[in-house]
């Protein structure tokens, strides 16, 4: 049967995987009971064990489901050592539950798929060799994708039942009082990290830097913590977060960042005390600083930044341009290492930041979201996930949730090399087209029809091309022409849900 | 027609396209290499293909390493390639161009 989006999700995955297909961007106002972990008493002087096997072994058992977070970004080290000891000792059937899985991750996944010693997957995305082999049938159930808000939603209630958490901080004491600014491998906000210390049934910490008794400030706490193991590295500093963000010089992507500060400056959203959310990409980043000078010139500050937070955001927060900077995760040096510095940049969790299943999250009063794009079709539905064959290389990140700003706009090139980013219909859908409010590019840009009020204001902006999203595609398709359809089997090999656990689209088995 | 020498036309830039022509007996074969291959593969032979046919060669083994070019810049290559195979660089087939 076909879903809200149009998408034809199978009856079969639907039944056996017990989910209901996709009906609207509005959550309403469900009751919704969670769930808790289980406990384990103790009241020993201290935690601390003397090796990950050691911890392995008195942990998991065939069949658990394990978690990990992703703030070490490709500097990690922990999940290699874990999942190491997991496959040489041979447990099989584990369910994967990382909050995401990025490239340092990608073989030994691949190894444990393999092995039978990882049967089930649920991520915010993959890439690389992990996202190939995914793509290519290697895993007979499907992957599970979900947006960091979702999954912070299904964890609560207990759509994933973690029975340990693994979890990699930069420091932590006897006890497993821990946070993410301090130490070598620092990384800043613990925001994904804290959904699994709450909801663990088993928390293991893996640190390289036992501190003093009692180490503060603690985001995780020692009431969540069962063992805490010392290592000799827990990250790579220098891959953890990239470095200085530079300001990219390339006139495309300046272009489209002029354009996009001009959609925030000339919407009715553009006043004193606004919010927004910015991405990582080079286009992103030179937003930030066409905004900072919108800001100045206009007088206007915002009263909040949300989301993952890069060091020309703190910038804006010292500047006194932000009031307070809204940290679940940081993409570079500087922004993670000023949150123990700023009392304004606060750590939230990936509740607290985007899961629409509570009693209120950041995104529902957030202004402005600038998001990045695979693809949008002339519906404006969204692909971060499968690539121009098909092949599952993205993550949703906040996305979907991000999307839930008053004015979203969608800053992409019209075309990637001979690949139109805007289409006739995306190959997967993950963010839809109900969210999105404007898509920009380098010749102009389109806004989602239901927004009148939005033309009203962009209509006459000098320099500001508004045409129609089936203009845009087809100025796209004009200059690389049409492309064969991409082949794929019958089989479903990941399912993507939307941040209210329905299910917005699958992903199949591509063919070569 | 064959082609008379082995030649090679293009880069490996992003957007470029680098095509090796060199001396066939059985047709036109086709050894391509191209990030949009499912999508584009069949349009990017049939560029060159229209290309050697407009020179009568209809015997060559065509390499082609694409990286994402829009069809004037495969043409471009193509034609350039095709000139230099038969020794023609200094004289342009206006007919063709």
């Amino acid at each position: 049967m076909k879903n809200n989006v149009n998408r034809e999700i199978p009856d079969k995955i639907l039944n056996e995987y017990h989910y209901e297909d996709f009906q609207s961007t509005d959550f309403l106002n469900p009751v919704i009971q969670r769930v808790a972990p289980k406990v384990t008493a103790q009241a020993g002087p201290s935690k601390v064990v003397d090796s990950i096997k050691q911890v392995v072994h008195d942990t998991v058992k065939d069949g658990m489901t394990i978690s990990f977070h992703h703030h070490f970004r490709e500097g990690d080290d922990v999940f290699n050592r874990v999942m190491r000891e997991i496959i040489d000792a041979g447990y099989q059937n584990l369910t994967l539950a990382p909050s995401s899985l990025t490239n340092v991750m990608n073989d030994i996944v691949v190894e444990a798929i393999q092995k039978k010693t990882v049967t089930n997957i649920t991520s915010s995305g993959m890439r690389g060799s992990l996202g190939d082999a995914v793509s290519h049938g290697a895993l007979k159930n499907p992957v599970i994708f979900r947006s960091h808000g979702n999954r912070a939603r299904a964890i609560e209630a207990g759509d994933i039942k973690i029975d340990v958490a693994f979890l990699g901080v930069p420091n932590a004491d006897e006890m497993g009082n821990a946070n993410g600014m301090n130490g070598a491998a620092a990384f800043g906000s613990l925001g994904y990290a804290l959904m699994d210390a709450q909801y663990a049934n088993q928390l293991v910490l893996i640190t390289d830097d036992l501190r003093p008794y009692p180490n503060t400030p603690a985001s995780i706490k020692q009431t969540q913590v069962d063992y805490v193991v010392k290592v000799d590295k827990v990250g790579d500093p220098d891959k953890i977060g990239s470095g200085a963000t530079r300001f990219t010089k390339d006139p495309k992507e300046l272009k489209i960042a002029k354009m996009v500060n001009d959609v925030i400056t000339h919407s009715a959203y553009f006043k004193d005390g606004f919010s927004f959310q910015t991405g990582s990409g080079g286009a992103a980043l030179a937003v930030t600083r066409f905004l900072r000078q919108a800001m100045i010139d206009n007088q206007v500050k915002a009263s909040f930044a949300l989301g993952g937070i890069t060091k020309p955001t703190v910038d804006l927060l010292n500047e006194g341009l932000v009031d307070k900077v809204m940290d679940v995760q940081d993409f570079d040096k500087g922004a993670a290492s000023s949150m123990k510095s700023s009392p304004n940049q606060q750590e939230i969790d990936a509740s607290w930041y985007a899961d629409p299943a509570n009693k209120g999250a950041m995104v529902d009063k957030l202004d402005v979201a600038i998001l990045s794009a695979l693809e949008i079709d002339t519906d404006f539905n969204v692909n971060v996930m499968s690539g121009s064959d098909g092949v599952i290389r993205g993550a949703i990140g906040g996305h979907q949730d991000a999307a839930m700003a008053n004015l979203t706009i969608i800053s992409a090139p019209l075309v990637r090399g001979r690949i139109a980013t805007i289409v006739p219909k995306v190959t997967t859908v993950i963010t839809p087209g109900d969210s999105i409010d404007v898509v920009v590019t380098e010749l102009g840009i389109a806004i989602n029809p239901k927004r009148q009020d939005l033309i009203g204001q962009l209509d006459k902006v000098p320099g500001l091309p508004v045409l129609t999203i089936d203009e845009l595609q087809q100025k796209a398709e004009k200059l690389v022409g049409t492309p064969k359809p991409l082949e794929f089997t019958d089989r479903v090999v990941a399912l993507a849900e939307y941040r209210d656990g329905t299910l917005i689209d699958v992903i199949k088995e591509v063919k070569d | 027609m064959q082609i008379k020498q082995t030649a090679m036309a293009g880069t490996l830039e992003s957007s470029d396209i680098q095509i090796m022509l060199s001396q066939g007996e059985k047709g036109i074969t086709f050894d391509l290499t191209s990030d949009v291959k499912k999508q584009f593969g069949d349009a990017i032979k049939k560029t060159i293909q229209d290309v050697l046919a407009s020179y009568q060669i209809d015997d060559v083994m065509v390499k082609v390493v694409d990286k994402g070019a829009l069809t004037p810049v495969i043409k471009a290559r193509a034609i350039t390639v095709v000139q230099r195979a038969m020794d023609q660089k200094d004289q342009p087939n206006w007919e063709v161009l």
